[in-house]
């Protein structure tokens, strides 16, 4: 990789990785009812997981992934997202019916709701899947670089 | 609940094997449960749609107008269960050796995801659904093609790859010229309001989407992509392709000129059907002659799936509710012979070492029970009575001499005698001469490895057998399902 081992770029991109992921998890957050979502937030981190990897390499940024491997976080992700929908089932609901509640916290509330899992497993799995495809090219550049 | 199986089962399958990938072992017995799992919940359906009730679900409980639901009729329950048996012999014959699809740790779940975006594509009740479903289908296809990254495999995918991107994105415009239409998505839906479309736009829209069927079925003019493809893969998922995927694209066009647009077939005095049998009458002849000209064993089969295609088509070309029985029945038929005649065909070539005819022979010397294997889905292929063949070509052209279409039963009679001549011509250059002197035989290939292969192809013939000697249960139940089309089936 022939970034790797530039100090300035090191010194950034540890930094915006832990803000863009911090940024993508707000856009999670947001998208119930707000422009945003699983989809947009995973695409910010995997942003953020390109960003990584042009600096420490390609390797390292993949072991950063939850559960330590891209294809991984993408499959579960998916899992999470399908399983999301079960509870309704038991409850004698068409599946992917999702249950909404609020919870109060004093000075403002919380709409809590299984949609919240469903959109964390399409976040899982944008992550994942983009971010992979993304440092196994960034992988073939440096493999080409050294031949 | 159970309407869910076809999706959920070889989704679900395709994760937690994508899980074990790092497992093989692991990864086999999540594999095989999750494809029994799926024969056993498609058998329930089966049974269930046999009643005559349509499953259906609507996702999250959205109303028809803003969700997406699947239903599962007769015809869709069919399908699906065709759907898993293939999966499930697809897999078997993968545990041999024969032409192994190097245990490549993302094989299982690329075929469960495959399977998940077919039967999803036979379960679902809407049209944008449809192409999604198409879509999953392709990503898995394009990476089971290149599986292995060899050189003439990417070109081989690359084809594939454009022509089917292609299909899809024609069938997203046409999607939505219809939503543009009718302000609909879902089948049930649709079938009311076409009614109220005036022809013209309607036969545009309907123009396209089954041009980009077509074109995803492999028929006339739009098949090259086909031949070039297909024979880059191994055995097995070549059979799971060839039985599969252009199938999808037919049973949509059935759906979509039978059910969800009845008017079809009479638009403009039924020019649009006229045009959809020209195309399947050239369909059939251009598969066939491609057929009859090439020496490679994988490329004959592949053109023949393009010529049996057009009999499919044809069939669905008639317009009438006998003619969506034939379709039906055709299809049924030909996904099982299909696939078990590549199944064979890499055991043919794992015996003599070629698949290329002119360099192989002697198989039914050296290994007579081979022979015999090869010969059920070949003569139920040509048609020969009482094979399966037979009943699916002899419903076809019954029902096109009863509505006067002559010429196209003649080219369909032609078509046979011809797919006749290229399956003698595999007869009698693998199987009855004598290995060719400056070949030598195969002895790496080892009878106890290929067990798998062998249960795989006898349980399709198997299949063969029940279809060819008891018929009607399967015309039966064709009929119910091409009654119930056309909305016949609400309840």
């Amino acid at each position: 990789m022939k970034f790797a081992g530039d100090v300035l770029l090191r010194n950034v991109c540890s930094r915006v990785y832990v803000l863009a992921l911090i940024v993508s998890v707000w856009i999670l957050l947001r998208g119930h009812n707000e422009p945003g979502g699983g989809f947009i937030g995973g695409l910010v981190a995997a942003a953020a997981s390109i960003a990584l990897a042009m600096a420490f390499g390609a390797e390292l940024a993949a072991r950063r992934f939850p559960f330590r491997a891209p294809v991984r976080c993408g499959v579960l992700g998916v899992l999470i997202t399908v399983a999301s929908g079960v509870p309704a089932l038991w409850r004698g609901e068409a599946y992917l019916t999702h249950p909404w509640s609020k919870l109060e916290l004093g000075v403002f509330s919380l709409d809590l709701s299984s949609v919240l899992l469903f959109d964390l497993g399409v976040y899982l799995c944008v992550w994942g899947a983009l971010g992979g495809l993304a440092l196994e090219l960034l992988e073939l550049d440096a493999s080409e670089d050294q031949a | 609940m159970l309407a869910l199986a076809p999706l959920l089962v070889p989704l679900v399958t395709a994760l937690v094997t994508a899980l074990a990938a790092s497992r093989p072992r692991t990864q086999r017995v999540l594999s095989f449960a999750g494809s029994l799992a799926f024969l056993a919940a498609a058998a329930l359906l089966l049974e269930r749609v046999n009643t005559g009730e349509t499953l259906r679900i609507a996702f999250g409980a959205w109303p028809i107008e803003h969700g997406i639901g699947f239903a599962i009729d007769r015809l869709g329950g069919l399908m699906v269960f065709v759907t898993a048996l293939m999966g499930f012999a697809t897999l078997l014959y993968a545990e041999s050796d024969v032409d192994a699809p190097r245990r490549a740790p993302y094989l299982a779940p690329l075929v469960h995801g495959l399977l998940a975006g077919v039967a999803a594509s036979f379960a679902t009740a809407d049209l944008f659904n449809l192409y999604v479903w198409f879509e999953l289908m392709l990503v898995c296809a394009a990476g089971l093609l290149v599986l292995g990254g060899r050189l003439r495999q990417l070109d081989g995918a690359l084809k594939y790859l454009a022509l089917n991107l292609l299909g899809t994105l024609l069938l997203l415009v046409g999607v939505a010229m219809v939503y543009g239409l009718t302000g609909r998505l879902a089948f049930d839906e649709l079938r009311s309001a076409s009614e109220h479309v005036a022809a013209a736009p309607l036969s545009a829209v309907l123009g396209l989407l089954v041009l980009a069927l077509l074109l995803k079925s492999g028929a006339f003019p739009l098949f090259s992509w086909l031949p070039a493809a297909y024979p880059t893969l191994p055995a097995p998922l070549l059979a799971l392709f060839a039985g599969l995927l252009t199938k999808v694209g037919a049973y949509a066009i059935l759906r979509l000129v039978a059910d969800v647009v009845p008017r079809a077939p009479t638009l403009y005095d039924g020019a649009f059907a006229t045009a959809l049998g020209w195309i399947a009458a050239a369909t059939m002849l251009a598969g066939v002659l491609g057929a009859a000209y090439h020496w490679d064993l994988r490329r004959i089969l592949a053109f023949h799936i393009v010529s049996q295609i057009g009999y499919i088509l044809l069939a669905i070309a008639l317009g009438s509710t006998a003619g969506a029985s034939a379709a039906i029945f055709y299809t049924v038929h030909h996904i099982v012979v299909k696939a078990n005649l590549f199944l064979v065909a890499g055991l043919v070539a794992s015996a003599t070492g070629s698949y290329d005819l002119r360099r192989s022979g002697g198989v039914l010397a050296a290994r007579p029970w081979l022979a015999a294997l090869f010969a059920v889905p070949a003569l139920s292929l040509v048609g020969i009575p009482p094979f399966s063949g037979f009943w699916a070509k002899w419903l076809v052209l019954r029902e096109s001499l009863a509505l006067g279409r002559y010429a196209w039963a003649a080219v369909a009679l032609l078509v046979s005698a011809l797919t006749l001549y290229s399956v003698a011509k595999i007869w009698l250059e693998a199987f009855w001469k004598p290995l060719p002197a400056h070949v030598e035989a195969n002895s790496a290939a080892t009878p106890t490895e290929q067990r798998p292969a062998l249960a795989a192809c006898a349980l399709l013939g198997l299949v063969t057998l029940s279809i060819s000697f008891a018929p009607q249960a399967l015309v039966e139940f064709a009929d119910a399902a091409a009654l119930a089309l056309r909305g016949g089936g609400q309840q």
